[in-house]
């Protein structure tokens, strides 16, 4: 500041006609609005310009500072223990895999390939042999090769779920699933890289040997929580806190829920990568503790994007689709929002009273309380979201939800009580999480419409933080009577595995953090499941998703809302922007470019 | 403290008129006027106490016939319209909030519900919980204060402690805590009812302290007075003393504090359901409505206006009402 000497009575007018220029200026950014397709004056490349397919590619250019917004820090920045999509999206700044997901818009994205490793894997012995080399000139942050070693051993701190838990645990479940390794942290060996089932020959080869094959292996690896971890850098707990750089972008600074900062790892090597473009020379993430506060920063072009990509909330919403409808993409994020029924409540262990809520429900209520055919998303009709491979999407409608029913249809919910031995309804308890405005809004929905068909609901607004201690544990539930319990649920990666064997497998029933929630016991999905990690052509594992799917509905477990959509900001300063499948929907964050490096 | 030493108002100085009104009344005053009477003389000069009166009254009136009401304007406060809502932008599709000859305050964003069917609903919930939490309070106060200033020694001491602690209590966390773990069911009652139950109950806990403190002093000042002393002179039991003499000079005190603490009440009522510990939804309450109406403030102003006007107006009314009924009690008011 130049004037230190002007009184504070002067401060204060010099402020006060600050303010009112600032409200001049965005009053006069509200009133350019336009909602042209194809680009905007103010630069924006248009409403969906960006929605899997590239957007002004050739606009980015090096340098400037990248900014982010979010409402929600990450749940660590540790590669093996954060768990949040937009983590692993964000991840790739400062990490590198063997395989990740191509940095390609749409489908394209959720495809695997060659990161640190030269090629995909080599897969021998039917299917339980992976075979990696690494590239030559690829780094650490202080200027050392990345060996296989450091691949492994960051694989390994998968095990110490004691210290890193949080993370995905697909790795340890498929090369130990007898948990015979204890994790590097209680390893004897001298070198820290006891685990039997991942061999290093030469700092250049690493080869997996699976115990029994899994089809989505290699999509395992190409999760973040695969990511090398050299053992001398390895903080143990502390490790979200400053990673150890593979990637382009190093931890300048971060403090927990306020502010990150990463600038240029000087030693990575443009050469060795083929995915990342790092255009950006920094990239930084403010946090708020308000979503309504980050979406006027977004909205007046102080912040380029929101890390969270979990959509605006209602407010800025409105005015975003209102004046700037240039700066928005509207994807599919991945997620199917649902209602689920306990088979151990009754009635709905009787799958004709589990039919009747389906069909008694509103479904057009039930969107319109998500958010709208755009915020909230299409009607859902069954539970595989259109992003995994065998998805039908509302093609596949078998109690035709987005159809004829899709108002509700109380004579044949009617005829499925009489059938359930309930004519007259009952009475049940809605489980939702308190936290979530959007989620209590359905469940009043669905309240509202059981009532015309004699289903009498009552809501219960659980502590939204302590999910797997309430509805994840199946005696909590079915001591609380919860007959149907509100969620949303989207994949870890894109296939049936990463998606539904949480939800659908018996073997994945337990007493804490449940996600079967419906307590499915049935050999014919058990069965499937089986079946997909042992087929390895792409088209077998197509069809056998979509049979698994079809098992599901026809057990009427679930009641699906929609399949979700996002409202996602961009800035008009961005480029090179594009949503990928492999991160849901979300933009691709490791490409992202500025049009202007000096704003 | 500065007082005008002497401002001569038209009380001061009342007309020729009013003197002689006020000798005639006066003169019935010879044979005889109660203490309800006096206050009821001047309670009808005070035209702002008069008039948060009459609101409080209709206020009853309209929340006890709500059923009624809604019924004539054919609305139900759980149906949803949501042909009235906007798709795109979960608000309604109407001006000011979708107001209507149908809908004379607008729909809800997102359900179409019907704002004003939605009001009169929460006024049921707003004033029973704060009439009723104000009586446990009344009864509590009044039994306790009474006998700590009684019979003073140690009945006084333990009283006295228990008010200073009560008043220290974080009653709002505490309620939140409480009510978060209630069971569902409880005597019979289920739903939304347990939620009433409850508050009215702990509400009415955490207040009684303030009536106590009150009935206490003035019951310790009173004990002393000659006409006790009289009484007890002649025989009089402690029992006869404390119904017969004590308490109705007491009765003044709590019925102001009884008024002034009903508006409280409601917006501890408030807080609790905008804080999501009120009643269950689909059941109305005007906390509840302003705590939706957040994520709507710039879209839909009129659905945060609406209940907020009605908290307003209820506690504004309850409190000139109070401000009157204590300065036409108070034998020492400048009027």
């Amino acid at each position: 500041m130049t004037t230190q000497r002007t009184s504070g009575r002067r401060k204060q007018a010099f402020a006060a006609a600050a303010a009112v220029a600032a409200l001049l200026t965005t009053a006069a950014c509200g009133g350019g609005s336009d909602d042209g397709d194809n680009g905007s004056k103010t630069g924006a490349a248009g409403f969906d310009a960006a929605n899997n397919k590239v957007a002004q590619a050739d606009l980015a250019k090096k340098g400037g500072t990248l900014k982010f917004g979010a409402a929600q820090d990450a749940d660590s920045w540790d590669t093996t223990r954060g768990y949040y999509g937009m983590m692993w999206n964000f991840a790739r700044y400062y990490s590198r895999q063997l395989v990740t997901n191509k940095a390609e818009p749409g489908a394209a994205g959720a495809e695997i390939t060659p990161d640190l490793a030269t090629e995909t894997a080599k897969v021998t012995d039917d299917g339980k042999t992976y075979t990696y080399t690494l590239r030559d000139g690829i780094t650490w942050e202080d200027g050392k090769p990345i060996t296989s070693k450091d691949v492994k051993y960051g694989i390994e701190r998968v095990w110490a779920q004691d210290v890193l838990s949080g993370g995905p645990t697909y790795l340890k479940d498929v090369l130990d699933p007898k948990g015979e390794y204890k994790g590097p942290y209680k390893d004897t060996s001298a070198d820290k890289l006891g685990l039997k089932a991942i061999e290093t020959p030469d700092d250049k080869t690493i080869v997996f040997k699976l115990p029994v094959a899994n089809s989505d292996f290699e999509e395992m690896l190409a999760l973040v929580s695969a990511s090398p971890v050299r053992q001398d850098k390895d903080t143990k707990s502390k490790y979200g806190l400053k990673p150890f750089s593979s990637g382009p972008y190093k931890f300048a600074s971060y403090s927990p829920g306020k502010d990150l900062k990463l600038v240029r790892n000087t030693e990575w090597k443009q050469a060795s990568d083929p995915v990342r473009k790092a255009y950006p020379d920094e990239i930084t993430i403010q946090f708020f503790s308000d979503a309504n506060q980050l979406d006027q920063r977004l909205l007046s072009g102080d912040l380029d994007l929101d890390l969270n990509q979990t959509g605006m909330s209602p407010q800025g919403r409105t005015t975003a689709l209102k004046q700037h409808k240039a700066n928005l993409d509207n994807p599919v994020s991945g997620y199917v929002r649902y209602a689920v029924f306990p088979q151990s409540v009754a009635p709905f262990n009787n799958i004709e009273c589990r039919k009747a809520v389906i069909l008694g429900a509103d479904h057009v209520s039930l969107q319109t309380a998500r958010g709208g055919p755009i915020a909230g998303g299409d009607i859902g009709t069954n539970m595989l979201p259109p992003s995994v491979p065998g998805a039908e999407g509302q093609k596949y409608d078998p109690y035709k939800l987005a159809g004829a029913n899709k108002s509700g249809n109380v004579a044949e919910a009617k005829a499925a009580l009489k059938a359930c031995g309930q004519p007259n309804g009952f009475k049940t308890t809605i489980a939702v999480r308190n936290n979530k405005p959007v989620e209590v809004a359905t469940a009043q929905s669905l309240q509202a419409s059981l009532k015309k068909i004699g289903i009498t609901v009552e809501i219960d607004q659980y502590d939204g933080s302590q999910t797997a201690g309430i509805i994840g544990s199946p005696s909590n539930v079915k001591k609380k009577g919860y007959g149907i319990i509100i969620m949303g649920w989207g994949p870890d990666f894109p296939s049936v595995q990463g998606f539904g064997l949480p939800l659908w497998s018996s073997k994945y029933i337990s007493e804490s953090g449940n996600n079967n929630y419906a307590l499915i016991k049935d050999k014919a999905i058990d069965g499937l499941f089986a079946q997909y990690v042992t087929t390895l052509d792409d088209a077998g594992k197509t069809k056998i998703a979509t049979e698994i799917n079809h098992k599901v509905m026809e057990g009427a477990y679930y009641l699906p809302f929609v399949f979700e959509r996002f409202i996602n900001w961009r800035s008009d300063n961005l480029a090179n922007v594009y949503t990928t499948d492999g991160y849901s929907g979300q933009y691709d964050f490791v490409n992202l470019g500025l049009k202007n490096p000096k704003k | 403290m500065t007082a005008p030493l002497h401002e001569p108002t038209a009380e001061a100085a009342p007309s020729p008129a009013e003197e002689a009104a006020v000798a005639t009344a006066d003169a019935k005053a010879v044979q005889g006027r109660s203490l309800g009477r006096i206050a009821w003389e001047r309670l009808k000069r005070d035209k702002l106490a008069l008039t948060g009166g009459v609101v409080v009254l209709l206020l009853v009136l309209v929340a006890l016939l709500a059923p009624v009401i809604t019924s004539i304007l054919g609305q139900d406060p759980n149906e949803y319209h949501e042909n009235l809502i906007d798709p795109l932008f979960g608000t309604p599709t109407g001006s000011l909030g979708g107001i209507s000859g149908e809908h004379l305050l607008g729909v809800e964003p997102v359900n179409g519900r019907d704002i004003f069917a939605r009001i009169l609903y929460g006024a049921r919930i707003s004033l029973l919980v704060g009439f009723l939490s104000a009586v446990v309070a009344v009864i509590l106060g009044t039994v306790l204060g009474i006998l700590a200033g009684f019979f003073g020694g140690w009945v006084d001491s333990v009283v006295s402690r228990v008010m200073d602690g009560l008043l220290a209590f974080p009653q709002l966390l505490f309620i939140i805590a409480l009510v978060s773990v209630m069971p569902s069911d409880l005597l019979g009652l289920t739903g939304s009812n347990v939620r009433v139950f409850v508050m009215i109950l702990v509400i009415g806990f955490f207040g009684w302290p303030y009536i106590g403190r009150v009935v206490r002093g003035q019951t310790l000042s009173l004990r002393e007075r000659e006409y006790v002393e009289a009484a007890r002179s002649l025989g009089a039991g402690r029992l006869y003393i404390l119904f017969k003499e004590l308490l109705p000079n007491l009765v003044a005190p709590i019925v102001v504090y009884t008024t002034m603490m009903i508006p409280t009440n409601i917006l501890t009522e408030a807080a609790l359901s905008f804080l999501g510990v009120g009643v269950k939804p689909p059941t109305a309450s005007w906390g509840q409505m302003l705590s939706s109406a957040i994520d709507y403030y710039e879209s839909d102003p009129m659905y945060m206006v609406v209940p907020g006007l009605a908290i307003f107006i209820t506690v504004l009314a309850f409190n000139l009402f109070g401000d009157g009924v204590r300065d036409a009690l108070d034998p020492k008011a400048s009027r």
